[in-house]
């Protein structure tokens, strides 16, 4: 080698040798920086488990008292004399006076209770709505007439919020409770006469001005009846929109306008669906208020956007290998897309579908507006029957002066929570399943 | 089949070309085709095809003929309207936005473009495969049968049953898959799915067969097997072939097409094309100074 060439080559390494300390040197920022990046991703995921754990514990820890109510167990004597009737047949039994039945097992508990306005607090002890259940007993059971039962019937509210308060640390709540009813609450509890049982009249009932016997059965079969309205609605249609606008429809500025409107409508805050639902539905088409027909027409208009959308992303990812294979076959362009590109598409469109319906479930504006905020206590037999949905019915209660509807919102509140969970776990496990490798 | 050794040479480097070849490959000139673009008993029948994506025009008056139970290759330097030549024969680039066919196509003398013409039986009549394999995410079973079941050619499972194994013994794969028709097509290796389709195209009992470059996503192998598999095909079917390969090209087709900058600049047994071209721009390609 020349001498020119030879210290060429010591340049080359020298060069490199500056070129490596440099490296060295950022290497340990570099790293640092890394770090720290990767800090700030956890700490965000941190973040955001950290609200959802207290916003379940705070819900949970309100709501999970609901789930029980305090009863009381009577010996209940069905006396005809007291019943004030001969037999039993349904129009007897309306008139029957089963609040003077459990007035005189009370009676019979306490017999040193004399006095007008003891005896009234006596029989505060048990709910107002105690009487309609020994009616369904005694409806179902005829032959009980005359006959001494036992029966576990719901305490009041006063009752339940004082027993409830007594297993808590803080201090008893008595609220409207005396001193001497909290005697015969503590006596009934030592005896075991008074429990706090399983709530089956939560699931069971539908609204109620007495927290004891309000329930969200009606609020529940009423969200049910308005989803399926929204389903069977909102599916089709938007499916139906979605394989026009991407497989028909000729590509020019109408076309172009229609997506941008239908992307504009997805955004659109859902009171505006409810003021539309009013005009049109319950003013100009004279439809029945409060209804889940009209629920559900409502929320179509709100889900159709987001279905139309998530359903022409999920088409559009059908390679276009498949449409030309099918069409190279000489298949019509119905059968391309019916035979090959919509079951590919379905997955991703059942997906959107349960998660516009998730969205639909839990919404509560636009329902307002077309009259689903009123007193249900009915459950509702059918898609025009007034009723309300669980939303509204949260609402509701929140607004309630009772202590025991406090944490029956929250109780509620779970189940809507528990509904909607499912429903998105149900989505994801769809999606896993029909994901089709091609 | 001769075997041919072709001198390909590397590809043009710049400032390595003479003038000569600079006017040649710049030389839009090229009014009539050289050879022999007609033949007398023709299956299809192109003349004056002129075809436009938008305003750029992709075909300059393309004439050509194809003959009944022939293999024509068509070979040429890329973009230079093969494929495209090739789509306007079952009107697959009907599905392509803004583009424009123009000129007189027929088969058997009927005629292919036409207000009154139903695409559908056309396709039934003129198959093709594509040059990525692309059978459909469904049981090899389903994939033979669709093509009969959609044209209503036969709805019993008898009759299915036996169209599928026809289908697939001719395209070479019964042996292969006669245990598992039911498993889906898309699980086979990448020969075993093109000749699924070659068996799919051939269930609806087409006329012609057009093949888009069959074999370029194929190793040797599965290359070798589909050349020997359009051989057997030639006694039945019409094959129109575009291929990137002149050896291929030398291989499986009697008539080879040369296309240039969108003009069929020569047509002629495919011996001839690839010892004794005729035009000077065909023999530039075969040799290899461009493509």
């Amino acid at each position: 080698m020349t001498d020119a060439s030879n210290s060429k080559m010591n340049q080359v390494q020298i060069n490199q040798q500056t070129v490596r300390s440099r490296i060295e040197a950022r290497l340990a920022s570099r790293h640092r920086k890394e770090k720290l990046f990767r800090g700030l991703g956890i700490a965000s995921i941190g973040f955001g488990i950290l609200a959802v754990l207290v916003l379940f514990t705070d819900i949970v820890s309100k709501g999970a008292s609901a789930f029980v109510q305090t009863q009381i167990q009577l010996q209940v004597t069905y006396d005809p004399a007291e019943l004030d009737i001969d037999k039993v047949d349904h129009e007897s039994l309306a008139w029957a006076n089963f609040d003077g039945v459990i007035r005189a097992a009370l009676r019979e508990r306490f017999p040193d209770v004399r006095g007008r306005r003891d005896k009234r607090e006596l029989y505060a002890l048990v709910s107002s709505g105690a009487g309609f259940n020994l009616r369904e007993r005694l409806e179902n059971n005829p032959e009980l007439l005359g006959q001494t039962e036992t029966v576990w019937v719901n305490a009041d509210d006063d009752v339940d919020t004082y027993v409830k308060s007594l297993s808590k640390d803080d201090e008893a709540f008595m609220g409207r409770t005396s001193e001497q009813k909290a005697g015969w609450i503590l006596q009934l509890r030592e005896d075991g006469e008074l429990k706090k049982r399983f709530n089956t009249t939560f699931f069971t009932n539908g609204d109620s001005r007495e927290p004891e016997q309000a329930g969200i059965r009606a609020a529940l079969v009423g969200s049910l009846f308005t989803l399926l309205v929204t389903l069977a609605l909102s599916f089709p249609i938007g499916v139906a929109a979605a394989i026009y606008l991407e497989e028909f429809a000729p590509k020019n500025r109408w076309t172009d306008l229609i997506e941008v409107n239908i992307n504009n409508l997805a955004a659109v805050p859902s009171i505006v669906f409810g003021l539309l639902g009013l005009a049109i539905f319950i003013n100009f088409f004279e439809m029945p208020r409060s209804a889940p027909l009209v629920g559900g027409l409502v929320l179509t208009l709100m889900t159709l956007p987001t279905i139309i959308i998530s359903s022409r992303a999920s088409l559009k990812s059908v390679p276009p290998s498949i449409r030309e294979a099918a069409m190279g076959m000489g298949a019509s362009r119905m059968q391309v897309v019916l035979h090959h590109v919509l079951p590919l598409a379905m997955p991703g469109m059942l997906t959107g579908a349960i998660i516009g319906m998730a969205q639909a479930l839990g919404e509560t504006a636009p329902l307002l507006m077309i009259g689903m905020v009123a007193f249900i206590v009915d459950v509702p037999h059918g898609v025009t029957d007034p009723s309300t949905v669980l939303p509204v019915q949260i609402f509701l209660w929140a607004d309630s002066p009772e202590r025991a509807f406090v944490e029956r919102t929250s109780a509620a509140i779970m189940v809507l929570l528990a509904v909607l969970i499912t429903m998105n776990t149900c989505a994801v496990w769809l999606r896993k399943k029909l994901e089709r490798r091609w | 089949m001769t075997t041919m050794t072709l001198n390909v040479g590397p590809a043009v480097a710049a400032g390595t070309e003479t003038a000569e070849q600079e006017s040649v490959k710049t030389n839009a000139e090229i009014v009539k085709t050289v050879g022999q673009p007609f033949s007398d008993d023709a299956k299809l029948k192109m003349r004056n095809v002129n075809v436009f994506y938008g305003e750029a025009q992709a075909i300059h008056n393309v004439s050509l003929d194809i003959g009944r139970n022939e293999v024509v290759a068509m070979i040429g330097p890329s973009g230079c309207g093969k494929s495209t030549f090739l789509r306007c024969l079952n009107r697959m680039n009907d599905t392509i936005e803004g583009c424009r066919v123009e000129g007189e196509l027929t088969l058997d003398d009927e005629p292919i473009y036409g207000p009154k013409v139903d695409v559908v039986p056309l396709r039934a009549r003129v198959g093709m495969v594509f040059q990525k394999p692309n059978p459909f995410p469904k049981s090899i079973y389903d994939n033979v049968a669709y093509g009969p079941k959609i044209h209503g050619i036969a709805s019993r499972r008898a009759e299915l049953d036996e169209i599928v194994e026809n289908s697939l013994r001719r395209a070479g794969l019964w042996n292969e898959v006669k245990d598992r028709l039911d498993k889906p097509g898309t699980g086979l290796s990448g020969g075993q799915q093109q000749r699924l389709c070659i068996a799919r195209a051939i269930a609806v009992s087409p006329e012609v067969i057009l093949m888009d470059e069959p074999c370029s996503a194929l190793d040797p192998i599965a290359t070798a097997r589909i050349e020997e598999l359009i051989d057997e095909l030639r006694e039945n079917y019409t094959i129109a072939i575009v291929t990137h390969s002149m050896q291929q090209a030398a291989r499986v087709s009697q008539r080879t097409a040369y296309f240039h900058l969108g003009k069929l600049v020569e047509v002629n047994d495919t011996e001839t094309v690839f010892t004794n071209p005729e035009h000077e721009l065909t023999e530039a390609y075969i040799t290899g100074r461009f493509g």
